[in-house]
């Protein structure tokens, strides 16, 4: 008999978890399976950091795009 | 910042229209939408100078009433809005650009983006991110600055646009995708 883990998630289903979690609250199997999936996963918490990296660049821009000032020191 | 006349807040307003056009551009992806909205907001200011002797900063307030009058407009074309740039790019998942074997686990590792902090300094780094986010299709770029710039959450994008949320999620995930294969390659993958 095969075994059934309920939990586990490929990479790429994980890829398309951590999307989604920018956008909505995911299930609490989602969210678990994703802990699970993280911690022996070498790959994936790389993909988790450049999504961090985008939302945060987002917020900046958004609050650039609201204030009298533009961010960077550096002039174009 | 204080106006002295009249005439002064006139043209500091009117200075501002560019501005104002850029994201109303970036946001509505319509050129006559986009005209109605800074015309709107920069009426509406016109209207109430007293409004602003408060405020120190006229670009904030002047943003502010901007995306409230792109909500309007954005609610108003509801179906225009999600409609179009529904093309061939509707059959791809762009989860299927990356590297994945066929087992469903990364061919190889997502690349490291480096030092971020660093980036976020520069102007350079933001003129990309601009210009990645106006090459989404209209109906997904307008989607994603929904959430991103316009800070709606999905409930609320669903409802002021008739919106299923599984339509917005799918939207989403492209749009940031897209996003994500953009940045990669024109930012990160050249900085050292």
């Amino acid at each position: 008999m095969t075994p059934i883990y309920p939990f586990r998630r490929t990479c790429k289903e994980v890829s398309a978890l951590l999307i989604a979690r920018e956008d909505r609250e995911l299930p609490l199997s989602d969210r678990l399976a994703l802990r699970l999936h993280m911690a022996i996963c070498q790959a994936c918490p790389r993909f988790e950091r450049q999504l961090l990296t985008m939302r945060n660049a987002m917020k900046q821009w958004r609050n650039y795009a609201g204030a009298d000032e533009t961010p960077g020191n550096e002039k174009a | 910042m204080h106006h002295h006349s009249a005439f002064e807040y006139e043209q500091q307003l009117v200075a501002l229209r560019d501005y104002l056009m850029r994201f109303a551009r970036l946001q509505l992806r319509n050129d006559t939408w986009a005209e109605d909205a800074v015309s709107e907001t920069l009426l509406a200011a016109l209207a109430k100078p007293q409004a602003f002797e408060a405020r120190s900063q006229l670009k904030t307030w002047l943003v502010g009433i901007l995306k409230h009058k792109i909500i309007d407009i954005l609610r108003q074309r509801q179906r225009e809005v999600v409609l179009d740039g529904a093309s061939d790019d509707d059959r791809v998942d762009p989860l299927d650009h990356m590297a994945f074997k066929t087992d469903g686990h990364f061919a190889e590792k997502p690349a490291e983006w480096g030092n971020p902090e660093r980036d976020m300094q520069s102007r350079q780094f933001f003129q990309v991110l601009e210009a990645c986010t106006e090459k989404l299709p209209p109906a997904q770029g307008r989607l994603f600055l929904m959430r991103e710039w316009l800070e709606l959450s999905s409930e609320e994008i669903c409802k002021e646009l008739s919106l299923t949320p599984t339509n917005l999620y799918v939207q989403l995930h492209r749009a940031r995708l897209r996003l994500r294969e953009c940045l990669e390659l024109n930012w990160f993958a050249r900085t050292p």
